[in-house]
């Protein structure tokens, strides 16, 4: 007897299941590591059940030295750099969005061509120069470079949201007698709070996680983010405790996942930035 | 209106593009261009006290150098494994499981699969390092399995960080790929289904072609991404055994910093910066209908 269709489909859902989980499985071992470890007393490089739950590998990682300067500072990085970002896009979004010129489509697309430049490459040529201008070393210094790096995507990004913006509402507010940038402020980027959540997360998610900028840039370990004093665990503290380390690392990565889910469902569990980059 | 007026509506309009020039240019344009300069001298981090132009020496030198070589090679070897090879399939084969798994399941697996990619990159490379790691996970499993150990991290290191890649980036192309199928109208497949295409020559004439767009850009996107990969293979085995995982950045690291070669390092900067342009221009023609 010829199978039906749906019974059909229903071998495929089952087929489709199964090697979906049989994926999520050897995607989950690392993640299971670093949770079970946590709150194992005695962890070690393996996934296994913890000896005994305990909270003391979050206790002995809870210090100011250890987590909350570095965090601190990652958060007065990104924090800086994210402002500087979306403030720069906002602006210069506006003028590509509102108004026709001829300048538009260059500068569009050299954007697009920045936003897909090996940044890595840069690095030590920005290093040497850091140090001609005496801006090595300094927060500030990072936190322009990390806005730099990640302008040419917020723009590009916030332009498109932009777009989506229908003019009426802003010419209202023109004859009403408000400027561009009241406009701007007033009208425009709160009917894009999306867009601006999803440019600001984007921002903040890339720069949290970002390890080579200000491992290259700074050098006094008072200043270091989370992403570089990690290294400390394998570097200068003897032995490593893997159980420590866990927890730290998830004490360090908790922000980017809770930024990511909130802008995720905000959007309807959609993907926004899969709108941006598909071709 | 007259020229001039023009002129100074162009320039009031132009006013709030401003800030970010500026800064592009501060932050972005200057370190290329510097970039571009340092690369043929001979500028160095100690013992120096003035750098002077050396030509193409540096490149002369870079094509010459066993070590640099080696680099060029583990770094295609790196971006084919892990990002032609690796992410792509594995992201569009996701998305198209997705397209006919039940909600749960599907659900679960893209929220394991972004989480490796949402975590910062020293996390997500201290999380394989323990995986791959004589006394690892990967290695409890073989052993458990009855099949021969290894030390990964040794023996074969590029595989290793090349499997931590697919790891941490596949989620970028499953989510590219999951957007562009779910454009493509329900009709069309299920008009082939029932005509007796099946499941193969439905995926390789209705919907590869059908997204093709997104192949190339997804193409295009993590072969960048994978490019300037640092943190991930640093954290996990610095680039070694001698050598063994030292993709061109970390090599770049290594001269310009461990050496004191900063003119060497940065003309192999400037030659990743190169590849990365060339990479970018053909994402630019790829697009050129949308801007």
């Amino acid at each position: 007897m010829p199978r039906t269709l749906s019974s059909r489909r229903t071998t495929h859902r089952l087929a489709a299941d199964a090697g979906l989980l049989a994926v999520a499985a050897a995607f989950v071992l690392p993640l299971a590591w670093v949770i079970l470890s946590s709150v194992d007393t005695n962890a070690n490089l393996q996934v296994k059940l913890p000896d005994g739950v305990t909270p003391d590998n979050f206790d002995a990682v809870l210090t100011p030295d250890i987590t909350f300067t570095p965090l601190l500072n990652s958060l007065l990085l990104c924090g800086g750099g994210t402002a500087l970002t979306v403030a720069c896009a906002a602006l210069a979004a506006y003028p590509l969005s509102r108004f026709r010129s001829r300048f538009n489509r260059p500068f569009l697309l050299t954007i697009l061509f920045a936003t897909s430049l090996p940044i890595t490459a840069i690095m030590v040529p920005v290093y040497a120069l850091f140090v001609q201008v005496n801006l090595i070393d300094t927060m500030q210094g990072t936190i322009f470079f990390f806005a730099a790096s990640q302008l040419p995507f917020a723009i590009w990004l916030m332009k498109n949201f932009m777009d989506g913006v229908p003019k009426e509402l802003e010419e209202a507010a023109w004859t009403d007698g408000a400027s561009a940038l009241q406009s701007l402020v007033r009208v425009v980027l709160p009917l894009m709070g999306p867009g601006v959540a999803v440019v600001t997360v984007f921002s903040f998610v890339m720069m949290w996680g970002n390890f080579f900028v200000p491992f290259m840039l700074l050098l006094t370990p008072d200043q270091m983010p989370a992403a570089v004093s990690i290294n400390e665990f394998f570097g200068n503290r003897g032995t490593v405790v893997y159980g420590q380390l866990a927890a730290f690392s998830i004490i360090y990565s908790t922000p980017v996942i809770l930024l990511y889910v909130l802008v995720a469902r905000r959007l309807g569990g959609g993907f926004a930035l899969g709108g941006a980059v598909k071709g | 209106m007259t020229r001039a007026r023009s002129l100074s509506r162009s320039l009031t309009r132009a006013l709030p593009v401003a800030p970010a020039v500026v800064l592009l240019l501060l932050f972005l344009a200057g370190p290329i261009a510097y970039c571009a300069y340092i690369a043929f001298t001979d500028l160095q981090l100690t013992g120096q006290a003035e750098d002077s132009f050396v030509g193409f020496d540096n490149f002369r030198t870079a094509f010459g150098d066993e070590a640099f070589l080696n680099a060029v090679w583990l770094t295609l070897v790196f971006t084919v494994i892990s990002a032609l090879l690796g992410q792509n399939t594995l992201g569009l084969g996701l998305a198209m499981l997705m397209q006919r798994a039940s909600k749960p399941v599907r659900t679960l697996t893209g929220a394991v699969v972004i989480t490796a990619w949402v975590l910062p990159e020293v996390v997500a490379g201290f999380l394989l390092y323990a995986f791959f790691r004589r006394e690892g996970t990967l290695n409890a499993i073989l052993d458990w399995l009855r099949l021969p150990t290894q030390n990964w991290l040794f023996t074969l290191p590029i595989l290793a960080v090349s499997f931590a890649n697919v790891w941490r980036g596949t989620a970028f192309s499953m989510l590219v790929y999951s957007a562009a199928l779910n454009e493509i109208p329900k009709e069309i497949t299920e008009a082939a289904e029932v005509d007796g295409a099946g499941g193969w020559r439905r995926m390789w004439h209705i919907t590869l072609p059908m997204i093709r767009r997104s192949i190339g850009t997804n193409l295009m996107l993590i072969t960048l991404q994978t490019l300037s990969v640092f943190g991930l293979i640093w954290v996990m085995t610095r680039g070694g055994p001698g050598g063994k995982s030292q993709t061109l950045p970390l090599f770049m690291y290594e001269e310009a910093f461990q050496k004191s070669m900063i003119g060497y390092g940065t003309a192999v900067a400037l030659l990743l910066l190169v590849v990365g342009s060339l990479f970018s221009v053909f994402y630019l023609r790829l697009l050129r209908t949308e801007v």
